[in-house]
């Protein structure tokens, strides 16, 4: 049995990310549908601290809602003219998109449905991982280590640094 | 009332089906960038539930959603870089005046 501020902390999570992502995807203007991605985000980060992944929430919160966001805001800022909206889509397009995500959506809520004796699992308590644990999983080579991954992701890194460069610069 | 495992599954199906609409409606090449960014959420969501329901003691979703945020960083900082060259180029970013590369 969860406590009620528990729960109705999971409803306003629960809501708030289906209405902003709603809203996200359907706003006109596309400066507000960056700002509703960033409450989608925030959304998620405490859905990960409601979960006891505080680390996790940290990161959500650090590299999404300050990093990723602030990418976007420039990005929109330096290719839209002021005042400039996203003309309205025609109702072809509209319904062909609709109905791909209204099928996507119904394939999975039956599959998930059908497993009903996995999915009514109640929440087991579980201890918060710390983060002296975390960092000794994450440079590690036992066998839960991921070590190798660590490296790959900085080397995709810096990858990612040197391409951003010469991608985006002046010639 | 418990809090089981369904109850955090659909609101992250819910948004990856907005995703998935955004992805193939919108017109603005950034617009479609924040659509995936919805889908990428949707799929973290999912490992740590996963995890936390079902391998509760082990890491393994958490450290999934670990790299996947750093992977989408890059990716998206890579993609905003190359659409602010396309915009520099053709002036534009609605994917419909965009189409040089077309047969």
């Amino acid at each position: 049995m969860e406590s009620l501020g528990n729960i109705i902390m999971y409803f306003v999570i629960a809501l708030a990310i289906i209405v902003f992502s709603v809203l996200t995807v359907t706003s006109r203007k596309i400066l507000r549908s960056a700002t509703y991605l960033l409450f989608v985000l925030f959304a998620t980060a405490a859905l990960y601290f409601q979960l006891d992944y505080a680390f996790l929430g940290a990161v959500q919160i650090a590299v999404y809602a300050g990093g990723i966001v602030v990418l976007f805001v420039f990005s929109i800022l330096l290719t839209q003219k002021p005042g400039e909206d996203a003309k309205p889509l025609d109702s072809h397009h509209r319904w062909l998109g609709l109905l791909a995500a209204v099928a996507g959506i119904a394939v999975c809520a039956v599959a998930l449905f059908s497993y009903t004796q996995f999915c009514g699992q109640q929440l087991p308590d579980m201890a918060d991982p710390d983060i002296a644990q975390i960092g000794h999983f994450l440079l590690s080579t036992d066998k839960f280590g991921y070590l190798l991954p660590f490296e790959a992701v900085s080397v995709l890194l810096l990858a990612c640094i040197i391409g951003g460069v010469v991608i985006a610069r002046r010639r | 009332m418990n809090l089981t495992l369904l109850m955090y599954l659909i609101p992250s199906l819910i948004m990856f089906g907005c995703g998935v609409y955004g992805f193939l409606t919108r017109k603005n090449m950034i617009a479609i960038m924040i659509s995936l960014e919805l889908m990428l959420n949707s799929i973290d969501i999912n490992f740590v539930v996963f995890n936390r329901y079902l391998f509760h003691g082990q890491m393994e979703g958490m450290f999934f959603t670990l790299f996947a945020i750093a992977i989408a960083a890059a990716e998206t900082a890579l993609a905003l870089a190359i659409i602010i060259n396309v915009f520099r180029i053709a002036k534009d970013v609605d994917i419909n005046k965009i189409n040089k590369l077309k047969f």
